[in-house]
């Protein structure tokens, strides 16, 4: 008797590796699926022309110079969310607690503001901030690193738990340095003298929060890619038993790390209350923290990839708030949308890792 | 004594909540699923649940109770089965990292539930203006033999569904061969894949059933903790990231998120109990939860025991090529 292999109708095989333009092409293809299935569900809802609200979109974002401006301001906050989560998320440690690092480094930047803004000149005031907001940053990611180090605690968990502790500890200084009293909010500090805040460049207000990131940008991506942490960071997250046998300190680089990442949020919180907001409360973080995750993750970890995906995720969010006054919807549509768009893109990776190879040998790319 | 009362009250409401999330996320969680995506498939549970009582209730004049609550169960247990099916197939099959899935479904579920809850205050005139009056109220019924019991007597029948439903999954768990399978599956999944278990189905399995059932924690969040009406306040979100830290306190035990649960709801409420507390110092009450499930994450992974350890591959992918 002859025995019979049974071919299955499709089967998965894994791909090589595969050119950068060759796997954005096909995260456009995905990208342009989920506008297409976004644009479906909005018509399913209000019944208008999708090419309306997409040309609405961009009116929110571009329409006009103060609204680039935003623009631009929202998507280096983003990028710089996403630069911070980069090292850690390289290592394999999945620091979830970005929201909370921001908002810890925003406290410690409201508190330089408000009780040294009647004594210190400007100058004075921001460098204090730098260094009070990354420090506090690096004390918030770096207890969920340290006990991850020393005793393996489960950092997903952890740094999850470590948001909700920070938006309470926001919730307290809230409720210390409330002004006026019972409005419940901060208010805008110093704004009569504008100590602390961020000096305009070229008449620009947001200019320097733009340089800042972009100086950010470049640096992390040489960290990563050729310096000698970076290549540390690389091993330990590819495997940590490699990493012990050439000699690396694997407990030191996870502690490093995550300080150096809960650091750059806690920036991030600084540019945030010093350069745009002026104010503390729990939204300042605004769920950024969460969704600079799946930034700094559709990118690799490529800082300069980021740029594109930030700018994606906050041109529709502008876009749906646009819509949403326009057309009197509720700008919650924007948090749908997204979630469609980034389930689209998040399923079109598959295809960059992996070929679908169907029977009789034929092949998909 | 009353404020104790009240407080126990509080706290068996709140706590039900959150029961339902964790004992959801616990069965998603024994199979290697680590799904973030709880307060989403809550708002969707609980949005979908209203949807449908609402449309029932606006169609008719006079509404069976019976039959709303029919509705809303299904509309409920449809959205979140539906939410756990795009997460499935999206970690499982497609093979996308399962924390920015779950964190992406959550943004979803949430645009979802505001947007639509948004549009039907609109609908029904204003904020607090939906009224399901009539399956709300059927979510409200208390157990006729408890009426006299103190404290019981005000308590929807809700709560001990999710008691029963602890109960059930704790013996789902450990005393059924399906059970023992599906902790395999979560352990290490290329040894449950050596002795023939299919992986792939206990994972979707799990991970859609346990959906459903953290989605009955926004339907009773709907009907009974904010009676049958919408706030965009981000309510389910909070008592969403409660249970998945719930989850982390009960050490993966369904039993222990029982108790688990209520004492959340104590820390919870307890601020409001406690005379004489600054504005200040209530924030500051607020954070115990948070800081409890910190402190039983640290201890349980510093002392080691084997029985109190998360899924030994929870979070982790599994493609049978890569073994």
């Amino acid at each position: 008797m002859t025995q019979t292999h049974k071919v299955p109708f499709m089967r998965i095989a894994k791909r090589e590796s595969m050119p950068l333009w060759h796997s954005l092409l096909i995260w456009l293809i995905g990208l342009v699926l989920a506008l297409a299935v976004s644009a479906i569900v909005i018509y399913a809802i209000v019944h208008l022309n999708p090419i309306k609200i997409y040309t609405a979109m961009f009116e929110g974002n571009f329409g006009s110079e103060r609204r680039a401006w935003v623009f631009l301001r929202d998507m280096v906050m983003l990028l710089c969310i996403g630069i911070g989560l980069a090292p850690a998320f390289r290592m394999r440690f999945w620091n979830i607690g970005a929201e909370g690092q921001i908002l810890i480094g925003g406290i410690a930047t409201a508190a330089v503001m408000i009780y040294g803004g009647a004594t210190m000149p400007t100058w004075a005031l921001l460098v204090l901030s730098v260094v009070v907001s990354c420090i506090a940053g690096a004390i918030w990611g770096g207890i969920p690193g340290a006990f991850k180090a020393r005793y393996g605690t489960n950092e997903t968990l952890f740094t999850l738990m470590m948001n909700y502790v920070a938006i309470q500890l926001t919730s307290f200084f809230v409720a210390v340095w409330e002004n006026p009293y019972g409005s419940n909010t901060v208010g805008v500090i110093n704004q009569q003298t504008q100590a602390g805040w961020f000096p305009a460049i070229l008449g620009q207000k947001y200019l320097l929060n733009i340089l800042i990131v972009m100086v950010l940008t470049v640096a992390m991506f040489i960290y990563l890619r050729y310096s000698k942490h970076g290549y540390e960071i690389a091993v330990v997250g590819e495997s940590e038993k490699t990493a012990r046998y050439i000699g690396i300190n694997v407990n030191k680089v996870i502690l490093r790390t995550m300080m150096l990442s809960g650091a750059i949020c806690g920036l991030t919180g600084f540019i945030t209350v010093a350069g745009s907001s002026h104010t503390i409360s729990t939204s300042t973080a605004g769920g950024s923290g969460f969704t600079a995750i799946i930034v700094a993750w559709l990118a690799k970890f490529n800082t300069f990839v980021m740029i594109l995906v930030a700018g994606l995720l906050v041109f529709l969010e502008k876009g749906a708030i646009q819509i949403a006054s326009q057309y009197n919807l509720n700008d919650y549509a924007s948090e749908m949308i997204t979630g469609i768009i980034l389930f689209f893109i998040l399923g079109s990776e598959f295809f960059t890792h992996y070929r679908l190879i169907f029977r009789r040998g034929k092949e998909v790319e | 004594m009353e404020q104790i009362l009240s407080l126990t009250q509080a706290a068996l409401v709140f706590g039900t909540v959150i029961l339902f999330g964790a004992v959801g996320e616990i069965l998603t969680e024994k199979s290697g699923n680590l799904n973030l995506g709880v307060p989403g498939i809550m708002y969707l549970g609980g949005i979908a649940g209203l949807a449908g009582s609402f449309m029932y209730e606006m169609s008719t004049a006079n509404p069976i109770p019976l039959v709303g609550l029919l509705i809303a169960l299904l509309c409920t247990l449809a959205a979140s089965l539906l939410g756990g099916l795009i997460y499935s197939f999206l970690t499982i099959t497609l093979r996308a990292n399962q924390n920015v899935t779950g964190l992406t479904l959550t943004i979803f579920g949430s645009g979802v539930a505001n947007f639509f809850g948004g549009a039907m205050n609109t609908m029904a005139g204003g904020v607090g203006q939906i009224s399901v009056a009539a399956t709300s109220g059927a979510y409200r019924a208390t157990l006729p033999f408890l009426d006299n019991v103190g404290v019981l007597s005000s308590l929807g029948f809700m709560v001990y569904v999710a008691l029963i439903l602890a109960f059930v999954m704790s013996w789902f768990l450990n005393k059924t061969r399906m059970g023992l399978n599906l902790r395999s599956v979560g352990e290490n999944p290329a040894t449950a894949d050596a002795v023939g278990i299919n992986v792939t189905k206990y994972k979707y399995m799990a991970t859609c059933i346990g959906a459903a059932i953290t989605g009955l924690g926004g339907l009773y969040y709907v009907m009974d903790y904010i009676k049958g009406t919408w706030a965009n306040d981000a309510g389910i979100e909070r008592l969403g990231w409660l249970a998945v830290a719930l989850v982390i306190f009960a050490r993966w035990k369904p039993k222990q998120a029982i108790w688990g649960s209520y004492l959340f709801g104590v820390l919870f409420w307890l601020y409001f109990y406690i005379g004489g507390l600054t504005r200040s110092s209530q924030e500051l009450f607020k954070m115990l939860p948070y800081v409890v499930t910190i402190v039983v994450l640290i201890v349980v992974s510093i002392r080691r025991k084997h029985e109190n350890q998360p899924p030994e591959s929870l979070g982790l992918p599994y493609f049978r090529e890569d073994r």
